[in-house]
């Protein structure tokens, strides 16, 4: 029964066990080389041997490897140098290498591996690392001025303390809705698959016994078909997440690099 | 065994948070799509801004199915 589990396809497994070893901050930590390492190694592997294929022999008329290459850096630099404006070209290399490592993993995942981006420890640190980024610049270009981003302008005095408040808890909260919207999407994804592929096996187990189990053979035909289609579905799901992730980091940098310029 | 029987329900009950989420996320593209078949030279420009309002939109949504799936297996 376990392994028709829907969620046992998040299990992390020990691949290469390194024992138990005493860390001077952490104490008693496990070390292994897990699914999870290993599906993460191959998304950064896929993502370098890509980029580097593709500007090996660049042309002036794109090849069809190089015009996939152009058009996902042209659609990154765009989004950037939209929302950000002139200084988006500065944190162009972070938002593409975010959006380009959260694409692999995505993918990866729906194809071949295990799902890195199911995992909400993996999803929290990218949240928070972009967040950390969007604080330390805005503390870096601004000093203490950082907290104009709380006080939005021509706001009435008596309405403040409680604009204030709101201002800074949705901004608390911003590091947890992305990390739990793409932990949420990939991990949804992936169990409602799993269900309708469980669909097809149990109905064909039915159908295997004869008499009245052959009924079950349409709904597995059915069941089969929507696996196809949500298949198809989390294509789109996969790259549309590494997508929102990407315009989601270039709004909130935009916050803090143009802060008070008015938008 | 009866709080287990609760967990199930709650469960149950939590991912009821997806509906808003459905309706807010039809929302944003029939909304799209009434303006885009109006404008459709405008409409390009705006898919961008599409896409952020269906992620936060659903993001609220999400909460509620990960808050189920911690009630079932938390």
């Amino acid at each position: 029964m376990a392994a028709n589990d829907p969620i046992h396809q998040f299990q992390i497994e020990k691949l290469v066990d390194f024992g138990v070893v005493n860390l001077p901050l952490f104490g008693r930590t496990e070390l292994a080389f897990t699914n999870s390492h290993l599906a993460m190694t191959l998304a950064f592997a896929g993502v370098v041997i890509f980029m580097s294929l593709f500007t090996m022999s660049m042309q002036i008329v794109p090849g069809r490897l190089q015009a996939v290459g152009e058009t996902l850096f042209g659609m990154i630099d765009n989004l950037a140098s939209s929302i950000i404006g002139h200084e988006g070209r500065k944190f162009f290399p972070f938002v593409f290498t975010m959006f380009m490592f959260i694409l692999a993993m995505n993918v990866l995942g729906l194809m071949l591996t295990f799902t890195v981006t199911s995992q909400l420890a993996i999803t929290a640190v990218l949240g928070l690392m972009t967040i950390g980024l969007v604080i330390a610049i805005g503390f870096l270009r601004h000093g203490l001025g950082f907290f104009k981003l709380f006080v939005p302008s021509g706001v009435p005095i008596v309405l403040l303390p409680v604009i204030v408040l709101i201002e800074f808890v949705s901004f608390l909260l911003r590091p947890v809705t992305l990390a739990l919207r793409l932990f949420g999407n990939m991990l949804g994804g992936h169990v409602a698959l799993k269900v309708f592929a469980g669909f097809v096996v149990a109905l064909g187990a039915m159908a295997a016994n004869g008499g009245l189990g052959y009924f079950g053979i349409p709904g597995a035909a059915l069941s089969l078909s929507m696996v196809v289609a949500l298949t198809a579905l989390e294509c789109l799901v996969a790259f549309l997440q590494a997508f929102v992730f990407a315009v989601l980091t270039c709004i909130y940098l935009n916050d803090v690099v143009n802060l008070g310029h008015g938008h | 065994m009866e709080i287990d029987a609760a967990k199930q329900i709650g469960a149950g009950l939590a991912t009821l948070g997806m509906i808003g989420a459905g309706i807010g996320v039809g929302n944003i593209f029939g909304s799209f799509l009434t303006g885009a078949l109006r404008n459709p030279s405008a409409a390009a420009s705006q898919i961008g801004n599409l896409f952020v309002g269906a992620a936060l939109a659903e993001a609220l949504g999400i909460l509620s199915f990960v808050l189920g799936i911690l009630l079932k297996y938390g």
